[in-house]
C-alpha cells in the first residue's frame, strides 16, 4: 500500500473497532477521485461476517470546505440523510467522521450493488427487461427528492433560472472565444425564462452516470450530490435529457434509455405536480449550453498551465456536441 | 512554401504510429492517454483537410450576415455573437439558420465525427 493509504487503513481500522464493532479492515480500495473528494471501498469484519462499506472523503484527508457550486461533505451527508427520510433510494449514511478520527472530512456509507456506467445501461444485454422501466422510476425519485421540505436543509445556494444564465454567460464572456450558437441559445433562454414560482432542492447532477441500477429492479442509488441547491425542480428533469449523457442512444431521451412521457408520469404518480414539458425543454438547453461552457472552462484549465494533459486539452473540442445539439433544441425545422 | 511531407502526411503518419505501433506497446492510463492523444492528432488531420476551403465559405457568409468587409474569422465570428447578442440577428434572419447548422456542421465533421447528433444530421442530409 501506499502511505497515505496505509494510513488511511489504520484510521478507519480504529473507526470500524469504535462504531461497526469489528476490528480488521480489509480490501481497501480507491475507486477514483476528483478534485472535490475521493472515494474508497473497503470491508468491515464482525463475527466472521464481511460488511461492504464505501468510504467519500475530502482529497488526502483534509477539511472539506465549500467551494464554487460544490456543498461539502458534511452537507452531502445530510442531503443523503433526508433524501433516504423522504424515501429516495440512496446509500444509507453509516457514520460522519469527526476531526478526531484522522479521515479528514467525510462519511461512511453502504456499499450499494449495480451499474453506474452509462454507456452498459444503454445497451448492455443484461439491462435489456430492466430498461423500460428506469425513466419512469427516475421520475418517481426526482418527485421524492423534490418533496424533502426545504426548511429542513442545511444551508444551500438557492439558484434559480436567471441566475443560471448570469453564472454561465459570465464565464462564456471571460473565456472570449466567440461561439455564435452559445449566443443564440443564451438569447433564447432569456427570452424564456419561466416563472419562479417553485423552489425545491435540487439534486443537481441528476444523470446517467450518477445513478446506480441494478438489472432486476432498476433505480437501486441516486448517487453524487455534491451540486445539490435550492432551484426550480424541473432543472434536475432537464439535465437527464442533455444528450451529452445519452452515450450514443439519441432516441432515447431520458439518459439514453427511456421517453419523456413515463419520466413524467412516474414524477406526477408520486405526488410531483403536473410537468410542463416547455419547462423541461428550458432546462434541457440551460443544461446543454451549461455542458458547452464547461467543456470550454476545461480548455482554460489547460491554457493556464494547471493542466497539461491531452485529454484536457482535447476536451475542448467538445463543445461543438453541444452546440449541434443546440440546433438541434432551437433551430431543428 | 515548405518542402514535402505536408503537414497532413506528418500528422497522418505519426497518428497511424501510435495506433498501430505504440497504443499495443502500453497500458492502463498511459495507454488510455495515448489514444486520447491519438484521437487528438485526428482532429488535426481532419482540420487540415477541411478547414481551408470551409474557412473561405465561413468567411463569406459571415461577411453577408454582419455587412462587413472584415476577413479574419475571429472577428467576423465575434460580430455575429454581439448581433445574436443583442437580438440584432435572429433565427428569422434570411441565412443565419443555414449558417449555424453549416459551421457547426463542419466543427463536428472535425473534432467528433462519431458524435450522435452529427450522425443524425448527416441520415438527415442536414448541410
Amino acid at each position: 500500500m501506499t502511505k497515505p493509504a496505509e494510513q488511511l487503513a489504520e484510521a478507519l481500522t480504529k473507526v470500524a473497532a469504535q462504531h461497526f464493532g469489528g476490528a480488521t479492515i480489509t480490501d481497501l480500495k480507491r475507486l477514483s477521485g476528483g478534485a472535490s473528494q475521493e472515494t474508497w471501498s473497503f470491508r468491515t469484519h464482525k463475527d466472521g461476517e464481511a460488511e461492504a462499506l464505501i468510504l467519500r472523503r475530502a482529497p488526502g484527508g483534509g477539511d472539506s470546505n465549500a467551494s464554487g457550486t460544490a456543498v461539502g461533505l458534511e452537507t452531502e451527508a445530510k442531503l443523503i440523510q433526508l433524501a433516504a427520510d423522504a424515501g429516495v433510494v440512496v446509500p444509507t449514511v453509516r457514520y460522519v467522521a469527526s476531526a478526531a478520527d484522522g479521515l479528514g472530512s467525510g462519511f461512511i456509507m453502504n456499499h450499494v450493488h449495480g451499474e453506474t456506467l452509462g454507456s452498459k445501461i444503454v445497451r448492455s444485454e443484461d439491462f435489456a427487461s430492466v430498461r423500460p422501466k428506469l425513466a419512469r422510476q427516475c421520475g418517481e425519485a426526482l418527485a421524492k427528492l423534490h418533496a424533502v421540505p426545504v426548511t429542513s436543509l442545511p444551508p444551500l445556494r438557492v439558484s434559480p433560472a436567471v441566475e443560471e444564465i448570469a453564472r454561465y454567460r459570465e464565464v462564456y464572456k471571460t473565456h472570449g472565444h466567440p461561439h455564435p450558437v452559445f449566443d443564440l441559445a443564451f438569447k433564447w433562454l432569456s427570452d424564456n425564462v419561466p416563472e419562479d414560482d417553485r423552489q425545491t432542492l435540487v439534486h443537481g447532477d441528476f444523470r446517467n452516470g450518477n445513478i446506480m441500477f441494478d438489472a432486476t429492479d432498476g433505480v437501486s442509488a441516486v448517487l453524487d450530490w455534491e451540486l445539490a441547491h435550492v432551484g426550480d425542480p424541473m432543472e434536475d428533469m432537464g439535465w437527464i435529457c442533455v444528450n451529452s449523457w445519452r452515450f450514443g442512444s439519441i432516441d432515447k431521451p431520458v439518459g439514453g434509455f427511456g421517453d419523456r412521457e413515463d419520466m413524467f408520469a412516474g414524477y406526477e404518480a408520486s405526488g410531483g405536480p403536473k410537468v410542463d414539458p416547455d419547462r423541461v425543454k428550458f432546462w434541457e438547453v440551460l443544461g446543454t449550453l451549461k455542458w458547452g461552457v464547461m467543456c470550454t472552462t476545461m480548455y482554460e484549465a489547460f491554457k493556464s498551465g494547471m493542466d497539461r494533459s491531452v485529454e484536457r486539452a482535447a476536451i475542448g473540442r467538445r463543445s461543438s456536441e453541444t452546440e449541434i445539439d443546440l440546433l438541434y433544441l432551437l433551430a431543428a425545422d | 512554401m515548405q518542402d514535402l511531407p505536408t503537414s497532413l502526411e506528418i500528422v497522418g503518419v505519426v497518428s497511424d504510429f501510435m495506433r498501430e505501433q505504440v497504443l499495443p506497446e502500453l497500458e492502463g492510463r498511459t495507454r488510455f492517454h495515448a489514444l486520447v492523444a491519438a484521437n487528438a492528432l485526428d482532429i488535426v488531420r481532419r482540420e487540415l483537410e477541411t478547414a481551408p476551403s470551409a474557412n473561405v465559405m465561413e468567411i463569406a457568409r459571415l461577411q453577408a450576415l454582419v455587412s462587413s468587409k472584415e476577413t479574419d474569422l475571429g472577428t467576423l465570428n465575434k460580430k455575429l455573437s454581439d448581433h445574436i447578442e443583442t437580438g440584432a440577428l435572429t433565427l428569422e434572419t434570411p441565412g443565419l439558420k443555414e449558417h449555424l447548422w453549416t459551421s457547426t456542421l463542419t466543427k463536428l465533421s472535425i473534432d467528433q465525427p462519431k458524435y450522435s447528433a452529427y450522425r443524425k444530421a448527416l441520415k438527415e442530409n442536414r448541410t
